[in-house]
């Protein structure tokens, strides 16, 4: 365990901390643009600078190793002056325009820039090229701004498995992105939006879908909605400078209301119809693999993350019988509205506008699928990020923090406890096991301390679980004594390990749950940025607090749900469900 | 700010042990080889060249770094880097294609597009560099508008350089095909590439000027 001295600070690492990190446990902050908590440096930007006593030049933070001894300095002026250099040179190349960028809120470049007190730049250089992708519905691309700092070829190559952007060319021709330049559409992009999650500047943001919000809410012959996802309720304070893990669902209905949404709705609401038609569709599986020897498909796969749905389509074809044929929740609630509640308001589907706000890039994807159209139009009109609600929310000039609480509309904004931890990876598990067990059990309680299944909580990449079934009732007898297997995966690179592990027979599971970002979606690709570990930790926790301060927390109990089907849908994967509420996907280019 | 592509940082091993395959495998030691078998098998069928690929792929399939090796044989066989034979690598190398194409652009030896039929090669050995070597090698690349690894639009020329050819005695040297031309002024540039193209095209540039 070496000891160092950081700015007269001693600090105890142990082997092989790197100085960057090593500093950090000091409480020392260094700024850093290509590095990534967790992955190996890459030491492409070199603003992590620091002086080390003896070294004969400045030396990178993040890719050098704490030794015994060494006396570090990461405030002197020859740092100083390292790092604006650094910052001068990619602000030479750099082509971009503040005042009209994206990014110029939360821009890490600009920040580090005006940090570092540069007031005019020395240097002129060849500016980068400039090409703009825009040929996915989920992401822009502007590799004009890129500083090629590659967080986003690790995110996606490393932690997605999808590996859609990698260095391109050679020398000042170099462009990050996809094969050979084509756009983002020609490559296996799954459209996730972790790189633009993970990217410091404005090369790679979600398509703006503001403008269409606020041309249909000023469209009096619409009658415009919107739904809000679970996690954005656990995030949508960040943009407002409230701390990571606050939660503001109630302020963030005030504000939908004032922005002159007709109805202010809640995609909890189709979480829970999403768990009665997805635990009853297992449920089944079950029965005809167990009962009847019929070949189903098993273990089941969750299929509410559209990342992962792209995913399966691209890399593991084979398996498309193994998901859900369940829609996700938000396209579920965009069938019911266009249908059920269209019809109980008494206007045409095609007058009514859904917009949904969604944690996650893919879901402008999902959105647009040819699939999504079961009410006769476009189920799910506008998806727009919780960063683009931030953003809309600040151009109406509303006061969002000085707003008060207010309640979802009924009768889509009811919902339970089991749909907010739709958010957090384990949570889709979670919300099933705690129905499929009242189903098979006609009502027992479900027996983990809390209703938690503390296993299958929590930031490891794969988690799993086995439950013992005792009580088991009536059609499902043929369960008792059953040991139902579970896994939990996020992070599509440790999706991607569950199922080799099912390919090869090392292990057997009957459903499996599968996001496709770190943490679920309260780590998506449109959330507030930055997310790092301790910000989905909070956010997480915050998704459980909601969740154990609700009456209600297992999804049969939603009364709106429990109407809905005695009203109109008949039972849970009946005929009207099988139409509305179901679909299938078709495999795609492996490359 | 742009190094090597992060080519097989699954395999945890970096660039630079890329670089030394790359020099272990030199195209004159292997993929001049393979491709003169392709010649003498005469018109190979489309089937032919995919086994022969597939019979490569299989061979180095999971050993650690094996696409910079895989590219390397692949252009021996089809004398350049087709895409649809750059998405099979990636396929059965289960590499993505974005990172097969990254490493294909990162080195000039690659080639996406068919060579011409006279490839030029100018030595930028040691000797042949401090004679004259780079001049000559400029002449040819603003007489035929293209860079080194490219290929006229007529596919009559395409332009490499070499490490040394053994003629240090008589640097610079250059060959095109089999003909290896030696103390090369970068004045009779013209004049050698004229026995290869009928008429040599004139730069639009020179014409103005000169009516
Ligand atoms: S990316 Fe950052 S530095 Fe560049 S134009 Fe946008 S805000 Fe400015
Ligand atoms: S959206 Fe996801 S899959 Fe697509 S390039 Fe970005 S990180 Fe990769
Ligand atoms: S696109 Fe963004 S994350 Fe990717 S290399 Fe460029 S600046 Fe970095
Ligand atoms: S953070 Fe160290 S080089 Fe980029």
């Amino acid at each position: 365990m070496p000891t160092l001295t950081i700015d007269d600070i001693k600090v105890e690492v142990p082997e092989g901390t790197s100085v960057l990190n090593a500093a950090r446990q000091a409480g020392i902050r260094i700024p850093t643009l290509c590095h990534i908590e967790g992955r190996d440096p890459i030491g492409a930007c070199r603003v992590c600078l620091v002086e080390i006593e003896g070294a004969r030049t400045l030396v990178a933070s993040c890719s050098q190793p704490a030794n015994e001894g060494m006396v570090v300095h990461t405030t002197s002026g020859k740092v100083r002056e390292g790092r604006r250099t650094v910052v001068e040179l990619l602000l030479s190349e750099h082509d971009g325009d503040c005042q009209v960028c994206a990014r110029s809120a939360d821009c890490e470049l600009r920040n580090l820039a005006l940090e570092l007190g540069i007031d005019e730049l020395r240097y002129q250089g060849e500016r980068t090229a400039r090409t703009i992708d825009t040929s996915t519905p989920a992401l822009v691309r502007d590799t004009g701004k890129c500083i090629m700092c590659r967080r986003c070829v690790t995110v996606c190559n490393e932690v997605q498995g999808v590996g859609g952007l990698f260095a391109q060319g050679r020398g000042f021709q170099t462009v990050i992105g996809p094969a050979f330049g084509v756009d983002l559409d020609e490559v296996t992009c799954v459209q996730c939006g972790q790189c633009a999650a993970v990217c410091p500047v404005g090369a790679i943001t979600e398509r703006n879908q503001i403008d269409e919000v606020w041309e249909a809410l000023e469209d009096p012959a619409k009658t415009v909605i919107v739904q809000t996802a679970p996690a954005i309720r656990a995030a949508l304070g960040e943009c407002f400078d409230y701390e990571p893990g606050t939660l503001v669902t109630g302020k963030m209905v005030a504000a939908l209301r004032r922005l002159g949404f007709d109805a202010v709705f809640d995609t909890d609401f189709a979480a829970d119809l999403t768990i009665m038609e997805e635990g009853t569709e297992l449920l089944m599986r079950i029965k005809k693999a167990l009962v009847d020897g019929e070949k189903v498909a098993l273990p089941q796969f969750s299929s509410c993350s559209p990342g992962w749905i792209n995913y399966m389509e691209h890399f593991n074809p084979e398996l498309l019988d193994n998901l859900s044929t369940c829609k996700s929740p938000q396209q579920m609630f965009g069938a019911i509205a266009k249908t059920y509640y269209a019809e109980k308001i008494g206007v045409k589907p095609e007058d009514l506008v859904v917009v949904s706000v969604m944690p996650c890039t893919a879901k402008k994807y999902e959105a647009a699928r040819p699939e999504m159209n079961d009410s006769g139009v476009q189920d799910v009109d506008i998806v727009l990020t919780t960063r683009e609600l931030g953003a809309m929310i600040k151009q109406a000039g509303i006061d969002f923090r000085g707003l008060p609480d207010e309640q979802m509309d009924a009768p889509l904004g009811i919902s339970t406890g089991a749909a907010d931890i739709f958010a957090n990876t384990g949570g889709v598990m979670e919300a099933a096991l705690r129905t499929a067990w009242a189903i098979v059990t006609d009502g027992a309680s479900f027996p983990f301390p809390d209703l938690h299944v503390k296993p299958i909580e929590g930031l490891e990449g794969v988690k799993t679980a086995t439950l013992k079934v005792t009580g088991a009732k009536g059609d499902w007898a043929f369960l008792e004594g059953a040991d139902l297997k579970v896994a939990v995966a996020h992070g599509l690179g440790n999706a991607q390990k569950v199922i080799d592990q099912i390919k090869s027979g090392e292990a057997e599971y009957h459903f499996v749950e599968v996001m496709t970002c770190p943490g679920g979606c309260i780590g998506g690709g449109g959330q507030p940025r930055f997310t790092t570990d301790e910000v989905r930790q909070k956010r997480m926790e915050a998704i459980y607090r909601e969740d154990e301060g609700r009456e209600l927390r297992q999804s049969h109990e939603n009364p709106s749900v429990c109407a809905l089907y005695e009203e109109y849908l008949g039972a849970p994967c009946g005929e009207i469900s099988h139409h509305l509420l179901h679909t299938k996907y078709a495999e795609k280019e492996r490359v | 700010m742009s190094g090597p592509p992060n080519e097989g940082h699954n395999e945890g091993h970096h660039p630079a042990d890329a670089d030394q395959r790359t020099i272990d495998l030199k195209e004159s030691d292997m993929g001049e080889e393979v491709r003169q078998c392709a010649c003498c098998c005469e018109e190979a069928s489309e089937e032919e060249l995919l086994e022969r690929l597939d019979a490569v792929i299989d061979e180095y399939q999971d050993k650690p770094g094996a696409l910079i090796p895989v590219l390397q044989m692949a252009q021996g066989i089809y004398g350049y880097l087709p895409e649809a034979t750059l998405k099979h690598i990636a396929t059965r190398l289960r590499k993505p294609y974005s990172e097969v194409a990254g490493v294909v652009g990162f080195y000039s030896f690659f080639s996406t597009v068919p060579r011409g039929d006279n490839v030029i090669r100018v030595c930028l050995g040691t000797a042949c560099y401090v004679r004259g070597g780079k001049a000559v090698l400029d002449a040819i690349k603003s007489r035929l508008g293209i860079d080194v690894g490219e290929t006229t639009e007529d596919r009559v020329f395409s332009l490499e350089v070499a490490r040394c050819f053994g003629a240090c005695g008589l640097a610079p040297a250059m060959s095109i095909g089999d003909e290896v031309y030696k103390r090369v002024r970068p004045s009779r540039v013209p004049e050698i590439l004229a026995k290869y193209r009928e008429t040599a095209p004139v730069e639009e540039g020179a014409l103005n000027v000169a009516g």
